[in-house]
């Protein structure tokens, strides 16, 4: 009897553990590109409708072609392409990052709605792949991007399956977040990127080029935004939902500050996120909240906000934190 | 001192340099040879700054020439100066505060490419500290360090990145006089080492200290260029005002009168939320300068802070002419006409962005006649920042001149004029807390600062000083409370005591027993 309710346990936070992992790969993901956009000084309010834009073309490109990695890499290009709209207006023509980054997560919203609109949708399934069969242009979901066991690694009890029987790009995504932190506090084009958001015209006069650096961390940031698209559609929830990001690009932006703009504490916040998220599913499950479902929905927004502010607190103690130059356009003097 | 051709570094030829309204530089000469200190004397706003800004390649000449080793050069930014060799220390830091200091420190270098070798670098800075006397914490972030510990990084900086042609600008105006003299050690070694150092400062005694040749600007001009065997302090004061300065303050004897702010036993927090005072009790009265001695970081802030009602204390009461305004905010404290100039200009005294008038009336600007019910007077403000501009000598093509393009003093200035003049209807403030008021100002600016305390110390008010200049401190002071470590280790009379006696108070090594109000 005993046993039995241990192993109900173990299997239950095993699987709660592993959709952690994945709702927490989403915002991770999101939240890297940004961390790096921001340390260089740009803000992209983008990121919800580059993610979008991801996921919509994820699903379209699956479906036409079945070709996951063309899924993947056309659904970075896409938010790279809205990333490059951003730092054009905010980088170029220095004008209101606030005002740009909103319009383009509306944008991307708004465009992701109209492409998979079943009727335009079908036409561009057809023009892809003029083969594929009209009851396929119908379909809302499509397979789910296999797991992959890690030899080994997978049969460590509970956290195994959790982090280790996964998708290939949660698995990207861990290389992804120790790289990026390496770069970013190790390398000497890592601190050029933090030195740029924290004083350009220094680092100008010191022959760092600050746009260049700029361009680049906004469009990465957009690259990783539709890599967290794509990998929501087909590495979470294989099933296409107008604005199914719901919000996931703002959580990510809420989650950088909480992070202190550190790659290695986006991921554990990642997975705390990701954790209220499952768990709100979980508890959705297990037949509570059915009275006012809303409730369990705000969850995630609500711990966002608490944690937001017992943190800017801490922040300003420790004075840690927000590039100074973040949201603020530089254009040489003289 | 060697001044054959072979040995100049750095020569610069009829330079000429305008900004709207200003001719900032008007045909400049300046030479700079291997192996000596050079002073860079004048008034606030004669061109010290534009000048070497020149030569560091921030600014572009309209006009001359630049020699570099003999070489004619093109400066296009301080990448190519520090290529070139050389490196500058500005008048107001540039180092990026969460950083460390290795990586404020090697920022810009090109070597090593790709991955950062900080345990290397940290060690180099470290020798490199070690060679000139100094200890410093390569991996302690930037915020944490004191303004000398900063000083000592942005020179580093420049050292690390291979400069043999140091300029620095008014290194030792944030500095304690320990650390200057530590700093001059310094720049002695490195002057015997072959390196050609451009000093710019305002104080004549440094001059003598270090100078082996010195040039003196004025109005853009070069008026004089001279070794310093053949200078005396009068002449080179005549030649950067333009008329003899008096070194000596006419202080006449007056009876202080009621108490104007008075603390008792008070407590408060220091900004890493530390105790930085610990049981303060002091009154200054009407018509009397109670100046505040201490090194830097004992608890002058924090005091200074209290008695403007900026900071919080913890325990204990804050008077102002007999009305409790304990923790009661800022703004009951300016209702009661209390001015404050705080020690950092840049960032606690002016908005830098914007212009002169806007900051000339930020203190009074909700009260009439700037404004009334809300709306603010601009011909009351414009008035106002004329007649204050012309009264305390500042230069600026015109009021509306943003306050970052002024030259270091004349921002200085701007503080110290909304500060003692600034009041609506020409009153004279009640209190005026002062923390280190002529930084950075010239002689001229100094006599006239100096000398307008005391004469509202003649009109009524009660002046507390904060300074780490001794010799301003015994000057202006009627009496001399000690801090060191957020208490007060004695309070004595100039006439009564000696420097040897505070400066040991100052070190926390001795304390008076019975310390009179
Ligand atoms: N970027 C700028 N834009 C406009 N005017 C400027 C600028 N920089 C300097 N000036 C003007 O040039 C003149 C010379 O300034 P500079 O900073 O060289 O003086 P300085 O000798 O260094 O004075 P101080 O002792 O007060 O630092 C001043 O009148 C100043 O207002
Ligand atoms: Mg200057």
């Amino acid at each position: 009897m005993g046993a039995e309710v241990v192993a109900v346990g173990v299997e239950w936070l095993g699987a709660f553990l592993s959709s952690t992992v994945q709702a927490g790969t989403v915002l991770l993901l999101a939240a890297l590109g940004e961390t790096y956009a921001e340390r260089s000084g740009i803000l992209n309010l983008g990121v919800e409708g580059m993610m979008i834009v991801g996921a919509a073309f994820s699903y379209l490109i699956t479906l036409a072609t079945g070709n996951d990695l063309l899924a993947i890499l056309v659904a970075m290009g896409m938010a790279t392409l809205l990333a490059l709209i951003h730092a054009v207006i905010s980088i170029s023509f220095r004008l209101n990052q606030i005002v740009s980054g909103l319009a383009i997560t509306l944008f991307g919203l708004g465009l992701s709605g109209y492409l998979t609109f079943p009727d335009v949708r079908v036409g561009i399934l057809r023009a892809i792949n003029p083969s594929l069969p009209m009851s396929m242009a119908y379909r809302q979901s499509t397979p789910k991007l296999p797991d992959i066991s890690i030899p080994l690694l997978s049969q460590i009890p509970v956290i195994g399956p959790a982090f280790f029987r996964q998708n290939a790009i949660i698995y990207a995504s861990y290389v992804l977040t120790v790289l990026l932190w390496w770069f970013l506090f190790k390398t000497r084009p890592g601190l050029n990127i933090r030195s740029v958001g924290e004083n350009p015209a220094m680092a100008d006069s010191l022959g760092i080029n600050v746009y260049l650096i700029r361009y680049v961390a906004t469009l990465l940031g957009g690259a990783l935004a539709g890599l967290a698209g794509a990998f929501l559609f087909i590495g979470y929830q294989p099933f296409w939902v107008e604005g199914m990001t719901a919000g996931r690009g703002f959580v990510a932006l809420a989650l950088v500050i909480f992070a202190a703009w550190s790659p290695l504490r986006v991921m554990a916040g990642a997975y705390l996120f990701g954790g209220v998220e499952a768990l709100q599913f979980r508890l959705q499950v297990l037949g509570y909240g059915t009275t006012a479902p809303q409730f369990l929905l705000m969850l995630p927004y609500v711990t966002t906000i608490i944690v937001l502010v017992a943190l800017s607190y801490e922040m300003i103690r420790k004075k840690i934190g927000v590039p100074a130059a973040l949201a603020i356009p530089y254009a040489r003097e003289e | 001192m060697d001044t054959s051709p072979s040995k100049k570094l750095v020569e610069m030829r009829d330079i000429v340099k305008s900004f709207p309204g200003v001719l900032a530089n008007d045909h400049v000469n300046f030479t700079l040879y291997r192996g000596e200190i050079h002073a860079l004397l004048g008034e606030n706003g004669a061109g010290k700054t534009t000048l070497m800004n020149i030569l560091y390649g921030l600014y572009r000449p309209d006009e001359g020439k630049i020699l570099v080793r003999g070489k004619p050069v093109k400066i296009g930014s301080p990448a190519d100066a520090l290529h070139l060799g050389i490196g500058m220390v500005h008048q107001h830091f540039k180092l990026i505060p969460p950083h460390t200091v290795v990586e404020n420190v090697i920022l810009g270098l090109k070597s090593p490419r790709f991955k950062l070798d900080v345990g290397r670098a940290a060690h180099e800075i470290s020798d490199l500290a070690s060679r000139y006397g100094w200890k410093i914490n390569p991996f302690a972030r930037i915020w944490q360090l004191s303004a000398g510990e900063k000083q000592m990084v942005e020179i580093l900086k420049v050292l690390y990145h291979g400069a043999d042609i140091l300029i620095l600008d008014e290194p030792t105006s944030v500095l304690t006089p320990q650390e200057t003299r530590g700093l001059f050690e310094s720049l002695k070694k490195m002057r015997e080492e072959g390196k050609g150092i451009v000093f710019i400062t305002h104080k004549l005694e440094e001059v003598f200290a270090v100078g082996n040749r010195v040039t003196v600007m004025r109005k853009g001009r070069v008026v004089a260029t001279m070794s310093m065997e053949k200078a005396t302090r009068e002449e080179l004061a005549r030649l950067m005002v333009g008329r003899p300065v008096l070194f000596r303050l006419e202080k006449e004897s007056v009876e202080p009168g009621r108490p104007v702010l008075q603390l008792e036993d008070v407590h408060a927090l220091g900004e890493k939320g530390v105790p930085a005072l610990r049981g303060i009790t002091l009154i200054v009265r009407e018509r009397e300068v109670l100046g505040i001695a201490g090194v830097t970081g004992n608890g002058q802030l924090e005091l200074a802070e209290v008695a403007t009602g900026l900071r919080k204390v913890t325990h204990g009461r804050v008077v102002v002419d007999g009305v409790d305004v304990t923790n009661k905010g800022p703004r009951a404290f300016i209702e009661k006409g209390i001015a404050y100039i705080p020690a950092e200009r840049q960032r606690e005294g002016l908005v830098i962005g914007m212009n002169v008038a806007e900051n000339l009336v930020l203190r009074y600007y909700r009260y009439e006649p700037f404004s009334r019910r809300a709306v603010i007077n601009w011909r009351m403000v414009d008035e106002n920042a004329e007649k204050l501009v012309r009264k305390f000598e500042i230069v600026t093509p015109n009021v509306r001149e943003t306050t970052r393009h002024l030259s270091g003093g004349n921002q200085q200035k701007v503080v110290v004029a909304r500060e003692l003049g600034g009041r609506p209807g020409g009153k004279t403030p009640r209190l005026v807390v002062a923390m280190y008021p002529t930084r950075g100002l010239d002689v001229g600016a100094t006599e006239y600062v100096r000398k307008t305390l005391l004469r509202y110390r003649e009109m009524g008010s009660a002046i507390f000083l904060v300074s780490e200049d001794l010799e301003e401190i015994f000057q202006l002071s009627d009496r001399i409370a000690v801090i060191f470590e957020g208490q007060i280790m004695g309070v004595v009379r100039p006439s009564e005591t000696s420097y040897e006696e505070v400066g040991l108070m100052m070190a926390g090594a001795k304390r008076l027993e019975e310390i009179p109000a």
